[in-house]
């Protein structure tokens, strides 16, 4: 099979595919090795299709991204469940919390402590204001130095701090430890 | 270039996507902004490839976005989210050009027939374009203005397939034509880029399109 300039420009675009069956990809490579300008024209559509498919010539303006965001911000409303959706979900966080409670009560009058090398208070004033980390173990009175995730504090009163497992600082709280 | 070398995500950043998806449906809307991110600099080449305007691109890309937001239901997982994504896109930038550019004449290449005389030009010293050129905004400049300077049809068919990426039959679906119209405009479109940009760097870069005429080849 033998073809010329004119039938290799027709097929070419489909040759860089790979969409020509195996008799005219032949019969096209064979016309490549003897037409220096077929081939030119073979080598700068190959050299086109690389330019352009680089990601490089996807720029986007400075800001864009963040122009897109705040636009799709200001147009979807956030997540909302709706009344049954929520209802369903409290109901079952109740459940589940009723009955972890349950069980625990069952095995122990007493919470586990967060820590195991925790000592448990002795006459801690169960209405004091004390303060908890979220991620912490023990817990503090305020202005305590040890305090160590100062960013994530929470105040609640020493009851809810013990049931919850929280044991007291060994340091501020030392005055309840040994008693 | 071979299909395969076209899937630029794997089946892993797909189910990622489906999961995505799904959720968003659920009512998980603030999760939308995640899944359309890696597509956002594609959606705006396509926009900008057929407004040719980058503040005109942007805003189309915005709709675009919220539109796939509201449609998010009519997705298919049959076919690919970033060709559904693209398609509301090209339909986006469609619609605006028809709007604002009505009255503007479109290039004289894209009242010929696609089917009339073109032969590739002859450039005795055609030297390559090295892709590390790309680095330089200057060339992507001159990249972008050789396309824009090429006729509606030929330049979006050339950005599905060549820039986004999309099959033959991708492409023509979301152009509404056939695969046939496809590959003959694709030829014609890679021909004529071809041809502005083969003087290469250090020659002259065509900034008007001057094809040479000649014995119509098909």
């Amino acid at each position: 099979m033998v073809v010329g300039c004119e039938e290799v420009w027709r097929e070419i675009s489909n040759y860089l595919d790979g969409e020509v069956d195996p008799a005219l990809r032949a019969a096209m490579e064979e016309h490549f090795h003897g037409c220096k300008h077929c081939t030119a024209v073979l080598d700068g559509m190959r050299n086109v299709v690389q330019l352009y498919g680089d990601e490089r010539m996807g720029e986007v303006p400075l800001g864009f991204s963040h122009r897109l965001r705040r636009r799709l911000e200001e147009n979807i409303v956030p997540s909302r469940r709706t009344f049954l959706g929520w209802a369903v979900a409290a109901a079952a966080t109740v459940l589940v919390a009723g009955c972890f409670e349950l069980a625990r009560s069952s095995v122990s009058g007493h919470p586990e402590p967060l820590s195991e090398h925790a000592k448990p208070g002795n006459g801690v004033p169960p209405e004091m204001m004390v303060l908890v980390a979220t991620d912490g173990k023990t817990f503090h009175v305020p202005g305590c130095p040890f305090i160590h995730d100062k960013a994530r504090l929470q105040t609640i009163t020493a009851r809810e701090a013990m049931r919850e497992g929280y044991a007291p600082c060994v340091r501020c709280m030392k005055k309840y430890l040994h008693a | 270039m071979p299909e395969e070398a076209r899937v630029l995500r794997g089946p892993a950043a797909q189910f990622n996507e489906g999961l995505l998806i799904r959720r968003i449906r659920d009512g998980e809307r603030d999760l939308f902004y995640e899944l359309i991110r890696p597509y956002e600099r594609r959606v705006f080449a396509a926009a900008l490839a057929i407004l040719r305007n980058e503040a005109d691109a942007e805003d189309a890309t915005q709709e675009a976005m919220l539109k796939a937001f509201k449609n998010i239901r009519q997705f298919r997982a049959e076919s690919r989210f970033s060709t559904w994504l693209i398609q509301i896109t090209v339909n986006e930038a469609r619609m605006r050009r028809r709007k604002e550019h009505a009255n503007i004449m479109e290039p004289i290449i894209d009242r010929q027939d696609e089917e009339g005389n073109y032969t590739p030009r002859d450039f005795a010293d055609w030297r390559e374009i090295p892709l590390e050129t790309l680095e330089r905004k200057e060339v992507r400049q001159k990249l972008g203005e050789a396309l824009a300077s090429l006729g509606e049809k030929y330049r979006e068919v050339f950005l599905l397939r060549d820039m986004q990426q999309l099959s033959i039959e991708e492409t023509a679906k979301v152009l509404g034509i056939s695969t046939a119209s496809v590959k003959t405009r694709l030829l014609r479109a890679r021909l004529m880029l071809r041809d502005l940009l083969a003087p290469g760097l250090g020659g002259n870069w065509s900034s008007k399109l001057s094809f040479a005429k000649g014995a119509k080849p098909w």
